[in-house]
């Protein structure tokens, strides 16, 4: 994958450890690739290849559960993921235009990444929230009473954040997502 | 030391304000002080009371009187008899429609309360990381009471007699089914509970998982010793961490302290739960679904029978229900089957929690008696309509349900009537609508979701909703004819009949109960090409007022289309061929000139 | 109270009923205020919604007034929401002897006045949530 850092061994370390400390594997999939994902970003070919054989799955089995679960995702995110909340409550009170006041400042649509991997820009179906709605998360942070007006200053915040540890380490980025 | 001996607390929430309560605010603050009590007396804004139909409410402590529909000209009176003589002003109290009795003290304190708590009983009272604060509100007392005192046949018929049923959406009598997974023989059964709250509005699951865990984990382990069950295991949604946590240090809390694991009580009864996570497919909450998910395959619904009952998680009898209907296991032995019974309706017993979203003032968590109206729901418990707006449907029963119109609003809300009124109780998610939602917009929205979560094993599904969505979104679009309604009709009905799970079987209601509910707007849509609320945005216009323009060309700055025209001092206009819709002159003009139609 | 240590093992009908004695006196102690330090209880409403609406840097700017304050009969806990979402951040205060007050809206200068006011000198400020519901002990 990348060439800053050799990061990646030390993962598939983590993984495995997970899985041997399993008490059986039958019908553990879901939760090894929760803790994948949570381990490297997002569940890659190579990776999915892995959990196979230490599961003893076929590779097409485990590409069939992620394919089904949006919760999965194959495709990297940006290093601070933002989700707008689409459910009901966050829909009716306007979320459709902090999706695309967000379109606009990052320059994407739904589904991808800026070009400097820092921000991702996805919708999901309702964190729970709903009294505060509508509701967009940053980097697993939850903003609540949004409105468009407010976008532009959140996205500031975390390119700022972004911009100090930036100075604090070197190596940080599109490959190791923090 | 404070001198304050009294606070006179005036409702704020928005029903009172709006009929002037910060007036009455004012004047009680100047008649306090012209009699030289400011010292003594504190006048205090306080948040809705939740009985806004009588606001004006003015609230005196610590005598708890309770003045209702007070008006600025009453203060003089209120100061001057309560607060000066220690009179209750008798006019001004609510008077009993029943009895004709003026309520004044603090023994009949609630009777304006009309929210009972039972599942949300804990919640936002105790610590949920601390299963020693569970324990002094009677906690595991209901597991301790089952495991000593009665069998678990009488478990079973305990809650059969409370009346409860699943309020996970379907509304099954629990006890019942209780019953039928304890009739199985088997060397292994589960108990399982549904945490994964997909309607996506509904939020009271998550809020009882993270505020009081405790009281799942003793409803499960309730369960299991009714049908025989030593195994526990809880779906929770992923997109939910923090109930994830709470409930995992509950759990672990739990085995810590012996209510869960080998030998509970030093009874010869064990118990243990496991949790395993969703991965954000809305299907995975029909139980077949959540059993595929559980064994971490592909979450698609299997057909019923067989039913999860006879044979669920790995083929053994298994026990789904759904978080709330667990809530309220632990009151059912703590109070009684009798006391439970006591609340609600005919058919539908106890409360129900709803999650009070959208236009409406007091977004939040209720939980009321079944038989409580919609219109105390929405607008007593929470406030009305937001920014004065005109209340125009309540959806319940999310993708699966349909929408309340004006007319139901005094329908007592039950399982049955609300079928009745063409939509259903679901998991209890509310969503207010006002004048400016589009209907065919609400419905839209619906589908579009349950299109993406159809997870495609039958075609009705997922053709059938897909084809309904693109008639909707020509009729959005102002390209659909009065034919097109009929034969959207004739497409649900085929989808509802044919489809293999529940999913697909609901997925064209919010169609039906809006096309019921609002044919006109439609109507509006196909024949006039027009969208009555202005939300769809191909059928809306932009246009210019030219009383209201000033002409001051601001409009035709911004707009990337070069759509408007007009000269300097002039009225401008706006040319709809070329007009993309942006909005933007809308949000620049400051004359309020540019207006949606 | 928060941090509170594992529990001893219950280990029949008769320890759990123990249990409840210690633990509702412990907390009728401090409530009710019979303890020496006449404790004033500040429980945080920690939810999602809550925490989402600022809950956390509520509690932390709370506790911090305390300290600024040399205020120590003071103690801070969490408990879930009593689903008041439209006024998140809520706090609960229960003063010694007295009924649990809500106030919603809890954040910035609200905090110092509910210092000045409330807990100081038990009188209340405006923004406090009626108790609106029931509950199964009435
Ligand atoms: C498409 C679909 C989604 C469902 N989602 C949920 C859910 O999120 N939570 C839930 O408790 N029940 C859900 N149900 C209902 C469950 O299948 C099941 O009836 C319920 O969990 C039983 O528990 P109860 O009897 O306690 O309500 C869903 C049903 C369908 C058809
Ligand atoms: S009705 Fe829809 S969700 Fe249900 S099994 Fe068929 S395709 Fe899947
Ligand atoms: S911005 Fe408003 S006032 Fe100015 S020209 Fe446009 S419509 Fe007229
Ligand atoms: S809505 Fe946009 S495109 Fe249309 S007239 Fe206004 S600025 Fe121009
Ligand atoms: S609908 Fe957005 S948080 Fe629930
Ligand atoms: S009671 Fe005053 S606004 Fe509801
Ligand atoms: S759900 Fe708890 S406050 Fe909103």
């Amino acid at each position: 994958m990348s060439g800053c850092c050799d990061g990646n061994v030390e993962r598939y370390k983590e993984l495995q450890a997970y899985i041997d400390g399993l008490p059986d594997k039958k019908g553990r999939l879901i939760g090894v690739l929760h803790k994948a994902q949570g381990i490297f970003g997002y569940l890659p070919r190579e990776v999915q290849e892995f959990i196979a054989g230490a599961l003893g799955l076929s590779v097409a089995k485990v590409y069939g559960v992620v394919k089904f679960y949006s919760f999965f995702t194959m495709v990297p995110k940006g290093k601070f993921p933002i989700s707008v909340c689409l459910g009901t409550a966050c829909y009716v009170r306007g979320a459709d235009d902090i999706v695309s006041e967000v379109e606009k400042i990052l320059g994407i649509t739904v589904g991808q990444v800026t070009p400097d991997g820092l921000f991702s820009l996805d919708t999901l179906r309702c964190v729970g929230a709903c009294g505060l709605a509508p509701v967009m998360i940053v980097a697993g942070r939850v903003f609540g009473r949004m409105k468009p007006s407010d976008v532009e200053g959140i996205i500031a915040e975390y390119r700022a954040k972004a911009g100090d540890s930036e100075k604090d380490k070197a190596c940080e980025g599109v490959c190791c997502h923090g | 030391m404070a001198n304050v001996r009294m606070h006179v607390l005036v409702c704020g929430g928005t029903g009172c304000t709006s009929s002037r309560s910060l007036e009455i605010v004012d004047a009680l603050r100047a008649e306090i002080k012209a009699q030289g009590l400011a010292e003594e007396v504190k006048v205090v804004i306080a948040g809705c009371f939740g009985f806004c139909e009588k606001g004006p409410i003015v609230k005196i402590s610590p005598d708890n009187t309770f003045y209702v529909q007070v008006t600025p000209e009453d203060a003089k009176e209120i100061v001057a008899e309560h607060i000066v003589k220690g009179r209750k002003v008798s006019r001004l109290l609510y008077v009993d429609p029943k009895t004709t009795e003026h309520i004044s003290d603090s023994k009949h304190m609630d009777f304006y309360k009309k929210q009972l708590r039972i599942a949300l009983r804990n919640c936002g009272f105790l610590d949920p990381e601390n299963i020693g604060e569970y324990i002094a509100r009677d906690g595991y007392m209901a597991l301790g009471k089952a495991l000593f005192e009665m069998t678990p046949k009488e478990v079973v018929d305990e809650v059969k007699k409370s009346g409860l049923r699943g309020r996970g959406g379907g509304g099954f009598p629990t006890g019942l089914k209780w019953e039928i997974a304890a009739s199985y023989k088997a060397d292994q059964k589960y108990v399982i509970c549904n945490a994964d709250e997909g309607d996506p509005g509904a939020f009271m699951d998550r809020s009882v998982l993270e505020g009081d865990p405790h009281s799942i984990i003793e409803a499960m382990a309730i369960c299991g010793y009714a049908i025989g069950a030593s195994k526990g295991v809880v779906y929770i949604r992923a997109e939910y961490p923090l109930a994830v946590e709470r409930l995992q240090k509950a759990i672990v809390a739990a085995r810590e302290t012996g209510l869960l694991g080998n030998n509970i009580l030093g009874s010869d009864f064990s118990f243990d739960i496991d949790m395993y996570y969703g991965a954000g497919a809305f299907v995975c909450g029909e139980e077949t679904a959540l059993i595929r998910s559980l064994q971490s395959e592909r979450g698609e619904p299997t057909s019923k029978p067989p039913f999860p009952a006879e044979s669920g998680f790995w083929g053994k009898p298994s026990n789904v229900n759904n978080v709330e209907t667990f809530a309220n296991i632990p009151v059912i032995f703590l109070k009684g089957a009798e006391w439970f019974a006591s609340i609600g309706t005919a058919k539908s017993k106890g409360t129900k929690v709803f999650a009070l979203a959208g236009k409406v003032n007091n977004v939040g968590l209720v939980e009321v008696p079944m038989g409580t109206t919609l219109r105390e729901v929405i607008f007593d418990i929470g406030g009305g309509i937001r920014n004065g707006k005109k209340f125009k449907a309540a959806q319940t029963g999310g993708p699966s349900g349909g929408c309340l119109t004006e007319k139901f609003l005094d329908t007592p809300i039950d399982y049955d009537n609300l079928i009745a009124a063409g939509s259903m109780m679901g998991s209890g998610g509310m969503i207010v609508l006002d004048e400016d939602d589009c209907m065919v917009n609400v419905a839209k929205f619906y589908l579009g979701f349950t299109v993406e979560e159809s997870c495609g094993k039958c075609t009705p599904c997922r053709v059938g909703n897909k084809r309904m969505l693109e008639m909707l979104e020509k009729i959005s679009e102002g390209k659909a004819t009065e034919k097109d309604l009929g034969r959207l009709r004739e497409l649900a009905g085929i989808i509802k009949d044919t489809s293999l799970c529940g999913l697909g079987q609901t997925a064209p209601n919010p169609v039906l109960s809006t096309l019921d509910n609002f044919y006109d707007e439609y109507l509006a849509h196909v024949r006039d090409k027009r969208c009555p609320a202005g939300k769809c945005k191909s059928l809306m216009q932009y246009v210019i007022d030219p009383a209201k323009c000033k002409g001051c060309t601001m409009c035709a700055k911004v707009c990337p289309a070069g759509a408007i025209s007009g000269k300097v001092k002039e009225p401008h206009v706006i040319n709809q061929d070329k007009c993309v819709k942006c909005g933007a002159c809308f949000a620049t003009c400051k004359f309020g000139a540019i207006s949606k139609r | 109270m928060k941090g509170c240590a594992v529990m001893d093992k219950v280990k029949s009908l008769d320890d759990l009923r123990k249990m409840k004695a210690a633990m509702q006196n412990a907390t009728e102690l401090r409530e009710k205020g019979q303890n020496i330090d006449k404790l004033i209880e500040v429980k945080v409403s920690m939810a999602t919604c809550g925490i989402a609406a600022g809950a956390r840097e509520t509690m932390a700017a709370m506790m911090d007034e305390a300290t600024k304050r040399g205020i120590k009969n003071i103690v801070f806990t969490q408990s879930g929401c009593m689903g008041y979402c439209h006024s998140e951040p809520t706090v609960t205060i229960v003063r010694p002897g007295e009924e649990p007050v809500t106030f919603g809206e809890v954040k910035g200068k609200r905090i110092t006045e509910i210092f000045d006011s409330y807990i100081l000198k038990g009188e209340l400020v405006d923004g406090i949530i009626p108790l609106s519901s029931k509950s199964i002990h009435d």
